[in-house]
């Protein structure tokens, strides 16, 4: 599987790096004071249903953020996702 | 010490790091404890005994970052700004350092004495997280202690480092200092977020372990079946609806057992103690004052009975996972996950709930929030309405009544919310913590339910007094008038209201229990038994059901569901707004709801002929 792009695009159980976070400071130092910043690992929990929110976990801590602030954080390239065992 | 005198000592730490569970064991009060994140609005303080030192400690909202711009993290930079410090305790949660770390490096970016507590020591040893204290103390230099505050361990490790670091004393400079970096705070911490991340990184390679794997099955297992996208909304409906099962079916024969010992109290023994003052001043006392006092008391097992239980379902952290399974919901109405859970609170009390909209930055947010929060029936409401179902109502039809006031609650909060969206949009990020599921201790639960009920005492004992007193004096005067009759006053009000209130079905005496009402909704039982000259609960009951059918009853509850909850509110919108202009909005929105409702009800099933249906 092909890592995309973005955390709001990552499958349940894929894990990725993070690459960049793509948003105004206050949304960035928010994201980065709950442990999404450059460098991290995250791993999708699960996604809602009907457009909801995300479930992840970055380190040791676990977060819901909306599909549209997780379109704010960019993931590096890769070709290999390992799924973590959960 | 910095001002002489008693040291000052602020907690300062993310949210849900544990600060003001901290805070009570140090200091022995017992401030708001919760696992909802910021909920810490006013500043609690109180005086902690460091090993024969007395110093204040402060419990300061948390915060995510020094520099971060939402309310609460303003109202920290204030309270830094303004404040002469001796010591800034730092808590941190152990089991997350590798992103709280940051916090207590910004706070030695800018000099201020500290001591780092590391709480959650128990949690961050389930999970296989594993710190070296010491080594962590000398990278930072500034003193380290793993503890549990919930456990109360390592208490007295805390106390000990913060008397030392007190007792080492801080030099008058040195807090000018850090005042001032305080006051320029951005270029003090302009030090880039890389640099910051390399700092964390090299912290964590030195000084602590994590697990390789993820260790809190427990967590992972409930969540997969609690955050089910099909079982889990069902499932915490169930949850909540077994809750209010249960506070009722314990709370409300606590709450008839107070009621008539107290009126038999009031018979028995006030009565003869007043028996010769003049009959004005003996009514007064017994049938103003003591009822009405009396119909609250009768209503505290209730109200202990539910923080008891919202007490456990929030610190549990279900209400975040709530907000997890509701935000899909809550953002086409224009609002998040947080409003909901916001708004259940309000369930308790509206007033805290409106100040927690402070989580928010938003301003749209959070005024729609606020638009939304007053139509949450709260325990007062809900005492007016479990008197009404029982006067009016068999108990089956009581059950449901009661159930379709809370649907009614819920539906009056959508459509003012979809109603408004327009003019309140936000588009704030919404990235919330979801925390390890956690059980309160017997402790924490009863402290935190004892610490409500008391709170609501002193909070509307002031207005019941007065309430329930001035509508026993408008009811007595003029002076020797029939009680409550068309000559006296109130007969008099309720008549000039008829016009607006009549065609609802709602007849003199119930405008004048809405009209105070107004002031608090614990009055209007109070009142009610005033006006009617009834002491006894069943013999007011008796007397209501003379006096109206049921679908005036209803058009009543109705109208008491959805009008201004009380002046407490009002005033809180007011002062969380800061607009004169909204709260004026949110008051006359919610009394054109409360009076199209009301009308649209009474005329339908008048229409239809249900007043004379007999369902009791
Ligand atoms: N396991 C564990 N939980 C704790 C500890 N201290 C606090 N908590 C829990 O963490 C949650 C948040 O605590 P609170 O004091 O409200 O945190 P605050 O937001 O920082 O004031 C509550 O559910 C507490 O019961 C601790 O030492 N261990
Ligand atoms: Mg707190």
């Amino acid at each position: 599987m092909r890592t995309p792009a973005h955390l709001a695009d990552l499958a349940p159980g894929q894990s990725a790096t993070i690459a960049a976070i793509e948003a105004h400071a206050g949304l960035r130092n928010r994201l980065e004071a709950l442990g999404l910043s450059r460098g991290q690992r995250v791993q999708m929990l699960r996604r809602a249903w009907l457009a909801g929110p995300l479930h992840v976990r970055v380190g040791m801590t676990e977060l819901m953020l909306r599909r549209a602030d997780a379109a704010r954080v960019g993931l590096e390239a890769g070709l290999e996702a390992w799924p973590v065992a959960a | 010490m910095a001002g002489g005198g008693v040291s000052t000592i602020a907690v300062l730490g993310m949210p849900n790091t544990g600060k003001s569970t901290l805070f009570n064991q140090l200091t022995g009060s017992h401030a708001h404890i919760g696992n909802w994140p910021g909920i810490t609005v006013d500043l609690m303080q109180a005086e902690v005994d460091l090993q024969g030192t007395p110093a204040q400690l402060v419990d300061l909202p948390g915060i995510y970052d020094l520099r971060g711009h939402s309310d609460d993290e303003a109202v920290v930079r204030r309270f830094l700004e303004s404040t002469r410090l001796d010591l800034v305790v730092v808590v941190l949660n152990a089991s997350q350092l590798d992103r709280q770390l940051r916090l207590a490096l910004q706070v030695r970016q800018l000099g201020l004495p500290a001591v780092l507590l590391l709480n959650m020591a128990d949690e961050a040893k389930r999970f296989g997280v594993s710190i070296d204290t010491a080594s962590l103390a000398e990278a930072l230099a500034m003193p380290v202690v793993l503890l549990s505050a919930k456990y109360r361990r390592g208490l007295g490790e805390a106390r000990h480092q913060m008397a030392k670091a007190i007792a080492k004393g801080v030099t008058q400079e040195g807090t000018d200092g850090a005042q001032a970096a305080v006051a320029q705070l951005d270029a003090c911490l302009a030090e880039g977020d890389d640099a910051l991340q390399r700092q964390i990184a090299q912290l964590m390679e030195r000084s602590v372990t994590l697990p390789p794997q993820w260790r809190d099955r427990l967590t992972r297992r409930l969540d997969g079946v609690l955050l089910h996208p099909l079982l889990g909304l069902p499932l915490f409906f169930l949850v909540m609806a077994l809750m209010f099962q249960a506070i009722y079916a314990i709370g409300v024969p606590l709450q008839e057992a107070l009621g008539t010992l107290l009126d038999s109290f009031g018979q028995g023994v006030i009565a003869p103690l007043i028996r010769g003052l003049p009959a004005f001043a003996q009514g007064f006392l017994l049938e103003g004052v003591y009822q009405g006092i009396g119909t609250v008391s009768a209503f505290l097992p209730v109200i202990f009975l539910f923080f008891l239980a919202m007490g456990v379902v929030e610190d549990s952290g279900y209400l975040s996972r709530a907000a997890y399974l509701m935000d899909a919901f809550m953002e086409r109405l224009g609002l998040d996950g947080r409003s909901f859970v916001l708004s259940l609170m309000g369930f308790g009390c509206n007033v805290p709930a409106i100040m927690g909209t402070r989580v928010m930055r938003d301003r749209g947010l959070r005024l729609l929030s606020m638009l939304i929060i007053p139509f949450s029936l709260c325990s007062a409401r809900l005492n007016v309405f479990l008197f009404m179902a029982s006067v009016f109502f068999a108990p089956r039809v009581g059950g449901l009544v009661i159930f379709g006031l809370y649907v009614m609650s819920f539906a009056a909060a959508i459509v003012t919310a979809l109603l408004f969206k327009g003019r309140f949009a936000s588009n704030e990020p919404l990235v919330l913590e979801l925390p390890p599921y956690r059980f309160p201790t017997l402790r924490q639960m009863f402290s935190r339910a004892w610490l409500e009920v008391r709170h609501f005492w002193f909070w509307s004992r002031r207005f019941i007094i007065f309430g329930v007193v001035a509508v026993w004096l408008l009811n007595n005067l003029p002076f020797g008038v029939e009680p409550a009759s068309a000559q006296s006053f109130s007969g008099w009000i309720g008549r000039a209201l008829m016009p607006v209130l009549g065609p609802l079905g709602i007849n003199p005496k119930l405008a004048v229990a809405l009209l105070f009402g107004f002031i608090a909704k614990e009055i209007v039982l109070g009142g009610l038994a005033v006006i009617y000259g009834q002491a006894n609960p069943l013999a007011l009951g008796h007397a209501l059901a003379l006096d109206v059918n049921w679908v005036q009853a209803v058009s009543f509850m109705l109208f008491t569901l959805l009008y201004t909850p009380c002046l407490s509110t009002v005033a809180v919108i007011r002062s969380e707004s800061k607009s004169a202009k909204f709260t004026w909005f949110s008051v006359l929105w919610s009394l054109a709801l409360a009076w199209v409702t009301s009308f649209g009800f009474y005329q339908l099933a008048t229409a239809l002929g249900w007043g004379s249906l007999v369902l009791h």
